[in-house]
């Protein structure tokens, strides 16, 4: 799974599409007994490792399920406060999923239009008028790529660094948008997109991309 | 693609001159069922810009003057397979005149019927340049100068671009 995720930006910086594809990476379950060797931490509503990497088990990563439930944030499904909880002997052994955090819907929405923000000056600092704005941001574990439409949509790819034909791909999704979003006269511009041949659609070309370019590691 | 048995022409065709039927039916003044013709166009134009600009990949143009032509030369030829020519007033700045030899939309239809004499029969084209002009930040107002259904010698389609639309400020003219 080399393509990791789709966004798609209105004109105003809303998010209205998102799509995750990559299959989540390095999570790990173990079952621990009292006392815990790891160092955890509050972090964003969540509770992380701060200290005490071992195995597959990172700093930064989340705790994501105790006994087999999810987490609700800082609290277990029954709300108790998960620091709280592995605090105590008596709820030892307990078995612990860690992962990385996967982002909320708000946390997306929030990124989407900061990235618009920072595309909007990302323009006004070129030397030239009409620069095309941000088309790629590049970090050691993934690239992220931008379209922005002639009439101020914006594509958003993120994809492994070595993953090629995202500009094809980019130009393929602004097609299948303009096809099954835009063509259905029931979808109403500017809104979320919730068009079930769209999802269908995008899914298949990001398939065909990932076909044609190398393979990202394999988790 | 290769449609080679379908005729969607006709099709479309038909579809058009129901819809100018009915819309006929409903209004007794031509001046309204020009304006829901328009409207609808607007809906259209503001849609197929996408599709115009997703399959087409122009580069953005740089003047009214580049932006007429693309829509005569490559938008028309696209959608209704003709090629307008295109002219520019020497007396009103920013307006620009598309003069259609032949329109597929009117093929069939000889002379406005009596009593009908204000219809602007293919009005909506003027909505769908409009809407398509205002998502790409151009404001325009679109109409027809000159119509053969009417009498006049030629069929021609006046553009006049007004003052450009900020990019953030995003007017829907409803």
């Amino acid at each position: 799974m080399a393509i990791f995720s789709v966004y798609v930006v209105n004109k105003a910086g809303g998010l209205i599409y998102q799509l995750d594809h990559y299959a989540p990476r390095s999570e790990t379950e173990k079952t621990f007994s009292f006392p815990l060797d790891l160092v955890l931490k509050l972090h964003d509503e969540r509770v992380v490792v701060a200290f005490g990497q071992r195995d597959s088990i990172r700093v930064g990563h989340a705790i994501l399920s105790i006994n087999g439930v999810d987490v609700n944030g800082k609290y277990t499904a029954d709300g108790k406060e998960v620091l709280e909880y592995l605090g105590n002997p008596a709820n030892y052994p307990v078995s612990i999923r860690f992962g990385r955090p996967r982002l909320s819907s708000n946390e997306k929405l929030m990124l989407a239009s900061m990235f618009h923000s920072l595309f909007a000056i990302g323009s006004q600092l070129s030397p030239e008028l009409g620069s095309s704005g941000i088309e790629m941001l590049e970090t050691d574990t993934f690239k992220l790529h931008c379209f922005q439409t002639l009439t101020g949509i914006k594509f958003v790819v993120l994809a492994d660094p070595r993953q090629a034909g995202i500009e094809s791909l980019l130009r393929k999704i602004y097609e299948i948008y303009s096809d099954f979003a835009l063509k259905n006269p029931f979808y109403s511009l500017e809104m979320p997109i919730r068009c079930e041949l769209f999802d269908q659609n995008l899914k298949l070309a990001l398939e065909v991309a990932e076909k044609t370019g190398p393979f990202g590691p394999g988790s | 693609s290769i449609r080679n048995g379908i005729r969607s022409r006709e099709l479309f065709v038909l579809t058009y001159g129901a819809l100018v039927a009915q819309l006929c039916k409903d209004y007794e003044k031509d001046e309204d069922v020009n304006k829901y013709l328009d409207r609808m166009g607007y809906d259209i134009g503001i849609r197929l810009v996408e599709d115009f600009l997703a399959r087409s990949a122009v580069k953005k143009c740089r003047s009214y003057s580049e932006t007429v032509d693309m829509i005569a030369q490559v938008a028309f030829k696209m959608y209704l397979g003709i090629t307008p020519s295109v002219s520019r007033s020497n007396t009103t700045e920013n307006e620009f005149f598309l003069i259609l030899e032949n329109n597929p939309l009117v093929d069939f239809v000889e002379e406005l019927p009596a009593g009908r004499t204000s219809l602007c029969y293919c009005n909506i084209l003027c909505g769908v340049i409009r809407g398509a002009l205002e998502m790409v930040h151009l404001a325009a107002e679109v109409n027809f100068i000159q119509d053969r259904l009417k009498g006049d010698d030629f069929t021609e389609i006046g553009i006049t671009f007004l003052k450009k639309l900020e990019d953030k400020k995003h007017k829907r003219n409803k």
